[in-house]
Parts: structure tokens; C-alpha cells; sequence
């Protein structure tokens, strides 16, 4: 019995870590990703930082502007993390004449910043 | 890839005649016809009303707040500096001799002895040091106030921008053209970016005004910048700074020869409409 369980619980547990690491990872699972999180979102929202309430209606944010499309289910949109990453990145690379900030390029989020940004991003 | 070099092909051939013929008439056609489509339901001549034009919402409060307007008493200012005499015994009425008939339609002009650009706010203040007087600050106070009552006399005239046929004409015209499309600042937004590509959208909680009829209502009493010290009136030079700070650019000085290109370019675009300044904005 014992031995019978165990087979299936690793044929379960190589399952969830493929599930995982394509989508579920980044999922809030522990205190020090919730407080990324947490830190993501007020980076997004501060006006001097990612203000990205000026064209982004996003859960929780108050007055958003609607020059782009509502962040809302990202990760549909986003399957893979780091195409997200690089749009918030760069959204020139996708679209040239974008009005949207070149955060990265231009230093308006820091490395560090970009990624707590994302990570939030991606809870929505 | 074949087709696609094709399709860009076609591309070329259709986009090349367009660049070879870009000339202030096309332009000005082109500008016009990219905010008829956008705002099929709103009068052309309604765009310089601002922001207002296209924001339902907002208009009936500011159409109220019209009726007994901020800017009335510094209409009266200006008309009193405006009669003024100076040490000289002349007035700006020596300057401005056209003043009951209106003179705001016709600025910005371009000088092709001097090859500048001229605004009204130039030839106030040039007024004033061709006669011995001490030139106005350039963005605010004593300045708004004589180009508001100028503007409010020239109320109803149809901007009439002329672009002489002349190298150093074009030249300021396009320089202008080139700010009003260039990308800038750390946030890398160009005029078009807010007022041409996203009027009637919000940016925050602003509606964004078409630039199309956005220089015919100056200059303004702004709410905010009565809130924030002063008395609220100001140029549109003072407003084309506040817009390059919002994106984190360093702004031109007001009537720099960037300022005046870029008023040559953005009220050319905005003739036939008619002068409304003084106007009242948020
Ligand atoms: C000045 C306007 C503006 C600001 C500020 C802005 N964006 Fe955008 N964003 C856009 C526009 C417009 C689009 C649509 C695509 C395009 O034109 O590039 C977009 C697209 C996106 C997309 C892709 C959405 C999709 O489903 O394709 C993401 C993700 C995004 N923005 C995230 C952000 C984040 C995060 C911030 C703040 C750190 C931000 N944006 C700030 C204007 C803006
Ligand atoms: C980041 C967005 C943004 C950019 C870029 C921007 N503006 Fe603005 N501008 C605004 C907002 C917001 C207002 C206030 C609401 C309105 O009237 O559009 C405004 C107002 C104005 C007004 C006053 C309109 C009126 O009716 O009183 C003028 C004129 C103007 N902008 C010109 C410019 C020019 C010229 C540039 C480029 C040098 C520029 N703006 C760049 C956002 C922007």
C-alpha cells in the first residue's frame, strides 16, 4: 500500500512541478512573494514610478485612465512570464510608436523595479 | 517573405507621393480630416472648445462656470494696460492699430526681413521697447492679460496663419512639425502621442483635448494654475512648458525659437477656426 501510493504520489508531484513551472510558479505561495507582490503593486501605482493607472484600469487602483487595454487576466494573455517582462520592459518592440514608456531603456523602473512589477502584473 | 516584400512594396509606392507632397495646405488637410473621422459627431468648428469638445461630461459644468467667467476682470486689466499711455505719450494702440477689428487671427506671423517667427506676445512686448517701456514676463501676468483683451476683441475671427513662400518660413514650420511628432523626455511622449493619436481618452483622470483648435483659446485661466499661486492666466507658451514637464522633458523658454516653431506649425493647423480666447480650462 504504502509503496503503491508513493508511485502515484510522484507521477502526481512531476505533473504539478510541469504545471507549475509553466504557469502557476510566480503564484503568490509564500511570505517573501507576497511582499514582492505587495511592493509590485505600489511601484505600479506610484505616480513617479510605473503609474500605470495613467492608462490602465487595474484591480484596485482608483481613476485609471484608458489609453490602454485593462491589465486584467495576464496570465491568459501572458503565458510566457517573460513576454510579459519584456513588454512592460519595452512595449516598442511590439509596437514602435507605442505611447507607452520604455521603462527599462529609459531607467524610468530599475532591473529590480521591472521584475517586482511583472510579478505583480501577473497576479491579475 | 516574398509577399511580404510585396506588400511593402505597395506600401512604398502609395506612402513616397504623400512625403513628396507634404506641404502646410496637406498637412492641414490630412490633421483636419484625422479629427472629422475621429469625432464624426462633433461640428469642426466646435474643436475650440478643447477638451470640452469632446467631453459630454464636463461641458454643461463648464459652460455654467462661462457665464460669469474668472477671466472677465483681467480682460478689464489688459484694456486698461492697453490704453495706457506710455512715458512716450503712445500706446499699444500705436502698435496695434487694427485692435477694434481684431489682430489675434493673424498671429503667429512669420517676418521674412527678420526670418522669425512672430507672436502676439512678441509684438506686445516689442511694443512696449520700441517705446522706451520695460518688456512683460513672457508667460504670465501683465502679458496674458493685454493678449486676452486683444484676443477677446479678435473673438469670432477665423485664424488666418500665412506660411509665405520662403526657405526660412518652411524651415520654421517644419522645425515646429518636428516637435509636435518627436518623441521626448525620460517618458518619451510626443504633442501627437496625447493630443492628436488619444483625444477624448483619459490619461488619469484627464480627458486628453484634440490639438486640433487648442491654440484658438488663449490665453487661459487655468483652475490649476490658480491653485497652485498666481492668477490662474497664462500663455500658451506657459502651456506647451507644462505638457514638456509632464513628460519629464526639459521645456524650451517661453518664446525660444522652438516655442515659436512649434505655435508657427500648431495654430497653422488649427485655421479657419475662430478666436475664442479668453477661455477657461481645468
Ligand atoms: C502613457 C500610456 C501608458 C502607460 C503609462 C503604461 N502603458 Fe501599458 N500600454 C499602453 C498602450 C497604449 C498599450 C497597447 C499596446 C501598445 O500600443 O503598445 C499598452 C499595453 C500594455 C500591455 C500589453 C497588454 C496586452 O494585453 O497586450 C501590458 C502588459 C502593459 N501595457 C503594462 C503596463 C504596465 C505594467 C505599466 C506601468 C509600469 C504600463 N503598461 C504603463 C499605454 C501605457
Ligand atoms: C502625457 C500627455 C501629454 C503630452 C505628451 C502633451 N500634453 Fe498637452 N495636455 C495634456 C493634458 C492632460 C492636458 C489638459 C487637458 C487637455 O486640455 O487636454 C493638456 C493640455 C494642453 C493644452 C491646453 C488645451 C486647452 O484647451 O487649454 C495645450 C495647448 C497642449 N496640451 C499642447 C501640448 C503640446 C504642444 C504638447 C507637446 C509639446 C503636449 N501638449 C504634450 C497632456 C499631454
Amino acid at each position: 500500500m504504502q509503496g503503491y501510493m508513493h508511485k502515484i504520489s510522484t507521477t502526481v508531484s512531476v505533473a504539478t512541478l510541469v504545471a507549475c513551472l509553466g504557469m502557476a510558479m510566480p503564484l503568490s505561495v509564500n511570505a517573501a512573494d507576497d511582499a514582492d507582490i505587495a511592493e509590485g503593486k505600489k511601484l505600479s501605482f506610484d505616480r513617479k514610478k510605473g503609474n500605470c493607472l495613467a492608462c490602465h484600469a487595474i484591480e484596485g487602483g482608483d481613476l485609471p485612465g484608458n489609453i490602454g487595454p485593462p491589465l486584467i487576466a495576464m496570465k491568459a494573455r501572458f503565458p510566457d512570464y517573460e513576454k510579459l517582462r519584456a513588454q512592460i520592459y519595452d512595449a516598442r518592440i511590439n509596437n514602435p510608436n507605442t505611447i507607452m514608456i520604455p521603462f527599462g531603456p529609459h531607467e524610468v523602473l530599475s532591473a529590480k523595479e521591472l521584475e517586482l512589477v511583472t510579478k505583480f502584473i501577473y497576479t491579475l | 517573405m516574398k509577399k511580404n516584400l510585396a506588400a511593402l512594396t505597395v506600401l512604398l509606392m502609395i506612402a513616397t507621393p504623400m512625403v513628396a507632397q507634404a506641404s502646410p495646405e496637406s498637412d492641414l488637410k490630412e490633421f483636419r480630416s484625422h479629427f472629422t473621422n475621429m469625432f464624426p459627431e462633433v461640428p469642426v468648428d466646435d474643436f475650440i472648445n478643447g477638451v470640452y469638445s469632446v467631453d459630454e461630461a464636463s461641458r454643461a459644468q463648464w459652460e455654467q462656470f462661462e457665464e460669469f467667467p474668472p477671466y472677465e476682470i483681467y480682460i478689464s486689466k489688459g484694456e486698461d494696460l492697453f490704453n495706457k499711455k506710455f512715458a512716450n505719450g503712445k500706446s499699444f494702440a500705436t502698435c496695434f492699430p487694427d485692435y477694434r477689428k481684431g489682430v489675434r487671427q493673424n498671429y503667429p506671423k512669420f517676418d521674412t526681413a527678420s526670418g522669425e517667427v512672430v507672436t502676439l506676445e512678441g509684438d506686445i512686448n516689442k511694443c512696449l521697447t520700441d517705446n522706451g517701456e520695460k518688456p512683460f514676463g513672457w508667460k504670465k501676468g501683465k502679458i496674458a492679460y493685454v493678449g486676452a483683451y486683444l484676443a477677446y476683441m479678435s473673438r469670432g475671427n477665423k485664424l488666418d496663419v500665412k506660411i509665405p513662400n520662403d526657405a526660412a518660413a518652411m524651415d520654421a514650420y517644419n522645425r515646429g512639425k518636428k516637435h509636435f511628432y518627436a518623441k521626448r523626455g525620460q517618458l518619451n511622449m510626443s504633442c501627437a502621442d496625447c493630443h492628436y493619436y488619444n483625444p477624448g481618452k483619459k490619461i488619469r483622470a484627464d480627458i486628453l483635448s484634440p490639438a486640433l483648435g487648442q491654440p484658438t483659446g488663449f490665453p487661459v485661466y487655468r483652475n490649476k494654475w490658480a491653485a497652485v499661486g498666481g492668477d490662474g492666466m497664462g500663455t500658451l507658451h506657459r502651456r506647451y512648458g507644462g505638457c514638456n514637464k509632464q513628460v519629464r522633458a526639459k521645456p524650451f523658454a517661453a518664446q525660444s525659437d522652438e516655442y515659436k516653431a512649434l505655435e508657427y506649425f500648431h495654430t497653422y493647423m488649427s485655421n479657419g477656426l475662430e478666436v475664442n480666447g479668453p477661455s477657461l480650462r481645468k
